[in-house]
């Protein structure tokens, strides 16, 4: 399915509304959408909605061999995936360009930026490591996925813990949960990306644009930062000049912008913390409005089975033809299955049918030697096999 | 031979629908920790090589968690298709793509279950014409042969067999199954019996939740 374009009259609406600072959604030019951060019941699943915009990051690890050039460094991966339900011109397992483009950009602001310390992800140097995958799932598209995409990675990666190892020699042993409480990852600082777009070759700017905005910009630069003020990466794209002014006063805004998020993050972390040690309810379903009319739910409740029973022997009686002896199926061990009660291989016979014709044919063939001559068409083959067709071939 | 069913329950469930602003009709269900997000594009233009001259072409993609589609994804796939293939009247858009895309929020047992019921009720939302609504519920029978239903991952994984029905609205009738595991023919006739006594409960539930919608008093 394709993407429904922007008519040339939505456009010049668009950009008539930016000149006269007046955006879709009534926002101000450095006005972000509401930004809503919520956990789910495993460590490290997070979906953030910014405005309409949202997206499921999933943290998940495994012990992998390190890389030759880094024995003692874990290995970070990062996927981003742009879901064929976040918006119809997105196809599955294709890679766009827009996909490379965030995956590029999300690895820079969050694996070349050194937020998060590899070193202590080595269990045996030159052996074992973690490799922490992050899985960043984009669910609904409207407009600035990377800064979307950017807060799910990095508040899954803070929430994420792996499960505890210890080493004794060279055994590795990995405790589940339940046996030893696992282990946060050391997050040293938080790279938040932040987006401008620019319109009429830069004259204009805006913050966190909608998809409609994005459709009629003419460049994009996107700034990583983290709460300090460092900046952690930096990416102009769409071909626009910039003055040094416009990067410095972006600079600026993003830094405003970055401690707003990350203090948001922050708090985010901490209620889920809370709900975690009080042992309340925490996960997706509990973050979601109760009060809205197109949410509803029902409490778990026991079901009357009284006459299940009945029903189940009903439709069995009227059943065609009922086997007199109902066998309890026999578990061999957990996890097989067993169809039938096992027959006679009949296979083995036909084989052994065919070696001896097999047997028949060589024979036939050294009595035949001083006649004919061998050969591996499949014509002649048959011309053995038949009596006629051996006559007649003696008589050629 | 005695029914062993202690009093089987399904876990607390929930859904919300038209929360994207994208796609054409979303919905999200919840059995349990078990959560599943769907979106509907559709009825919308086929590419040529899918189009079915009458009727419409219907798409299902599960999208797990964390990595690649697998093997377990297309068969979870195909048991959504042709259920929703069975329930939808796809004469009425011939020539007309619908793509379902499910994504694995939260895998706490009863997936496939999940799976079905976040079909329906987004099927409901995207206002596509139905002959009839169908639920998913599966039930587990553990080692000592009792039935459980709407099983988390732990009781899955402790279980002897695994059961999915889909059952139809109109006359509870089983539309599909996927199995697991061994059983005898009683106990699979006893767990339909349970599914369909559950699927009473689930549909009341999109009952509910249409007359919530249209009702204009909360």
């Amino acid at each position: 399915m394709r993407e429904t374009p922007l008519s040339n009259c939505e456009r010049d609406f668009l950009l008539k509304g930016i000149q006269e600072k007046k955006r879709l959604d009534g926002r101000q030019t450095y006005d972000y959408r509401n930004i809503k951060i919520s956990f789910g019941t495993d460590y490290g699943c997070c979906t953030v909605t910014l405005g309409k915009t949202r997206v499921l990051a999933q943290v998940s690890c495994e012990l992998v061999p390190p890389k030759d050039s880094r024995p003692t460094e874990g290995i970070m991966f990062f996927n981003l995936e742009l879901s064929p339900m976040a918006s119809p011109g997105f196809q599955s397992n294709r890679q766009s360009e827009l996909l490379v483009t965030l995956n590029r950009q999300l690895e820079r602001c969050l694996r070349n930026s050194r937020c998060i310390d590899t070193e202590s992800l080595c269990v045996i140097s030159g052996e074992k490591v973690w490799q922490i995958r992050v899985d960043v799932h984009v669910l609904n598209h409207d407009g600035n996925l990377m800064d979307a995409a950017s807060v799910a990675a990095i508040s899954a990666l803070c929430h994420f813990k792996r499960p505890e190892v210890a080493i004794q020699g060279r055994d590795v042993t990995v405790f589940s949960p339940e046996e030893r409480d696992p282990v946060p990852l050391s997050v040293y600082h938080m790279p938040i990306c932040v987006s401008f777009a620019f319109f009429q070759q830069g004259s204009y700017l805006l913050v966190d644009p909608c998809e409609k905005e994005e459709l009629v910009m003419d460049g994009l630069l996107v700034l990583a930062m983290n709460k300090h003020r460092e900046i952690c990466s930096i990416q102009s794209s769409g071909g626009i000049m910039l003055l040094k002014d416009q990067v410095l006063r972006c600079s600026k805004i993003a830094s405003v912008k970055v401690s707003e998020i990350t203090e948001l993050i922050t708090k985010a972390l901490e209620n889920d913390r809370r709900a975690r040690k009080e042992g309340g309810k925490f996960g997706f379903a509990e973050s979601i409005a109760k009060e809205r009319i197109t949410v509803l739910t029902r409490e778990e409740a026991p079901l009357d089975t009284t006459d299940i029973q009945a029903t189940a022997d009903g439709i069995i009686s009227k059943a065609d033809a009922p086997p007199e002896v109902v066998p309890s199926p026999v578990i061999v061990a957990t996890g097989t299955g067993q169809v039938g009660e096992g027959l006679e291989n009949t296979w083995g016979l036909e084989e052994d049918d065919e070696e001896e014709e097999m047997a028949d044919v060589t024979e036939r063939k050294t009595k035949e030697d001083e006649v004919m001559v061998l050969s591996d068409s499949e014509e002649e083959e048959v011309v053995i096999l038949n009596q006629d067709g051996r006559s007649k071939r003696s008589q050629r | 031979m005695e029914l062993d069913i202690n009093s089987p329950v399904l876990r607390e469930f929930g859904s919300e629908q038209s929360l994207l602003s994208k796609p054409d009709g979303s919905a999200t269900f919840m059995q349990g920790d078990t959560s599943v997000m769907v979106g509907v594009y559709g009825p919308a233009e086929v590419k040529v090589n899918k189009e079915i001259y009458d009727r419409a072409t219907l798409e299902v993609l599960i999208q797990p968690k964390s990595g690649m589609p697998s093997v377990r994804e297309r068969t979870r796939e195909q048991c959504v298709r042709e259920t929703c293939e069975a329930a939808l009247l796809s004469t009425l858009h011939p020539r007309s793509s619908l793509t379902l895309v499910l994504q694995v929020v939260h895998d706490d047992g009863s997936l496939l279950a999940c799976c079905l019921n976040a079909a329906c009720m987004v099927l409901m939302d995207a206002g596509l014409p139905m002959s009839r609504l169908f639920c998913g519920v599966t039930c587990a029978i553990d080692a000592e042969g009792q039935i459980i239903t709407d099983p988390t991952a732990q009781q899955e994984k402790e279980s002897r067999a695994l059961l999915t029905f889909a059952i139809d609205s109109k006359e509870h009738n089983v539309m599909m199954s996927s199995t697991k595991g061994s059983f005898s023919m009683k106990e699979m006739q006893q767990c339909i019996a349970v599914s369909q006594k559950a699927s009473e409960r689930i549909f009341q539930f999109y009952r509910d939740s249409v007359k919530r919608r249209y009702s204009k008093i909360l």
